[in-house]
């Protein structure tokens, strides 16, 4: 049954915050939106907003299911904030749904999610594009911004350590949640503020990471130093690391197809936090996280992620719990290419 | 015998003309058949290193091995080598002799490295033990050409 938010919530209103959101997603809106708080709709807006990016991932990976030719099993890392050196398999796409939920201190806890389009261009470049929402309680739910991000091999071979070159353009809000990286002296208190506040302000990044990652004796351990710098110039470039170690829980694969089978679940841990910028590099004012990781990699295409993350110091949110679900579709790009009029 | 009437000498020159490009048609064909990926791939096995090919499968006496091979194949590798390794368009046959006849080792390597530069993606993401159950699979193959070819009747 409908809470009375929703039920207060006229049709008309509902209308009109889409409207909002498509202006907002579009980049025209310019006017401040303090009153989204006092809006007697905000709960029903972010039941709207979380089922609108539900029903976004669910359309997308029907529309890909039902043209597809074949899911792809996929051995998705359980990492959220690390990289392993592991591409996209070229012409495959992985649409993936993301959740954050964070307590926060002095504010709001919030659910921040996010949707990931990521696709193997070939076997050394991958491209994926995210689309960043959150909801915070008592609050608002807004779309805080979008970001672009290919990753470079630029080995050939598998070496003793194998690095990844990372570049993303990131376009948002200081509203964003997701938290998928910390940089710089990025702190809990940053989400303090309402919405309505944050989202006045938007960021033009350019994040470039290194990602060095080794397997041995399946053993996935990763490194990912990261240098952001906003086009503003008054910014300083800043740091942040992401570490991460996994493992399968089986080694051998099973000879019968199976969904509970032990090698299709990965464990590990993973780290992640800010140093600083140029001007004050180092851990002084800086959050760090520590956060167990699990994945469920089922036969059938999807890869089912969980972790809760744990802030390390006073300046970090006490709780990150985040969980995901992707399915990898291969034969994307061919499938592509045949409605442009590609030869088979 | 000389032909001085136009509309013969006209004709041989367009029939030379078609069978000039003709045979660049022809020679360009085999020349992509040559760059083709397939042998670009195939020419990867060559270059495999010495103490990598010689690495034997630890797996060989496993009697799941195979099985287990078969469903990660499927799961992994045949959405670009077909089901049966009969190869498609994104990807070669691995039922070829330069495959089949190729040392564990190499197949091994091939697996864990990959071939990037033409699409064949880094597969160390299985664990070995994994891509040594692949391995057996793919050379159960050979096994079974071999097993068929000394039960018929000459």
């Amino acid at each position: 049954m409908p809470d009375s938010g929703y039920a207060a919530c006229s049709v008309t209103n509902r209308v009109q915050w889409f409207k909002k959101s498509a202006r907002h997603v579009l980049g025209l809106h310019r006017r401040r939106h303090s009153k989204a708080s006092r809006n007697p709709c905000s709960l029903a807006e972010a039941q709207l907003a979380k089922r609108f990016l539900c029903a976004l991932t669910l359309v997308s990976m029907s529309i890909l299911a039902l043209f597809s030719p074949t899911p792809a099993v996929a051995q998705e890392s359980p990492y959220i904030v690390t990289y392993d050196h592991y591409l996209e398999e070229p012409g495959s796409l992985e649409v993936e749904y993301f959740s954050t939920f964070g307590t926060q201190r002095g504010g709001n806890d919030f659910v921040a999610p996010w949707i990931e389009f990521e696709y193997g261009v070939t076997a050394w470049w991958t491209t994926e594009v995210y689309l960043d929402g959150q909801a915070t309680f008592n609050d608002s739910t807004l779309f805080t911004g979008y970001r672009w991000e290919n990753r470079f091999r630029p080995l050939q071979d598998e070496h003793f350590i194998n690095p990844i070159i990372y570049i993303e353009y990131e376009q948002i809000s200081e509203a964003d949640k997701i938290i998928k990286e910390v940089e710089g002296h990025d702190v809990e208190s940053d989400h303090g503020d309402p919405n309505a506040a944050l989202r006045q302000n938007h960021n033009h990044e350019l994040e470039f990471k290194i990602l060095l990652s080794k397997t041995f004796k399946g053993w996935n351990v990763a490194v990912n130093p990261l240098a952001t710098k906003n086009f503003s110039p008054s910014n300083p470039w800043e740091f942040g690391y992401a570490i991460g170690a996994s493992h399968p829980l089986a080694l051998k694969a099973s000879p019968t197809r199976c969904n509970f089978c032990r090698e299709n679940f990965i464990a590990g841990v993973e780290m992640y936090g800010g140093l600083g910028h140029t001007q004050s590099f180092g851990l002084h004012d800086t959050s760090h996280y520590l956060a167990p990781v699990a994945a469920w990699n089922l036969p059938s295409g999807w890869t089912f992620r969980l972790s809760p993350g744990f802030g390390l110091n006073d300046n970090s949110h006490r709780l990150l719990l985040r969980w995901g679900v992707s399915r990898e579709f291969s034969g994307f790009g061919e499938m592509v290419s045949h409605l442009f009029g590609g030869h088979r | 015998m000389k032909t001085n009437h136009p509309r013969i000498r006209s004709a041989s020159v367009a029939i030379l003309t078609l069978a000039a490009l003709f045979a660049v048609d022809v020679s360009s064909v085999l020349a992509q058949t040559d760059n083709s990926p397939s042998a670009k791939a195939y020419a990867a096995l060559t270059k495999v290193p010495e103490k990598a090919r010689g690495r034997r499968n630890p797996l060989e006496s496993d009697t799941d091995a195979v099985a287990a091979g078969g469903k990660l194949f499927e799961q992994h590798c045949a959405e670009c080598h077909g089901l049966k390794a009969e190869g498609t368009k994104r990807a070669p046959s691995l039922l070829k002799p330069e495959v089949q006849q190729a040392p564990p080792g190499t197949i091994f390597w091939i697996l864990t490295n990959g071939v990037v530069r033409h699409g064949m993606p880094v597969w160390s993401k299985l664990p070995e033990p994994q891509r040594w159950q692949i391995v057996a699979f793919l050379k159960s193959f050979r096994a079974s050409n071999v097993s068929q070819s000394s039960t018929v009747p000459r």
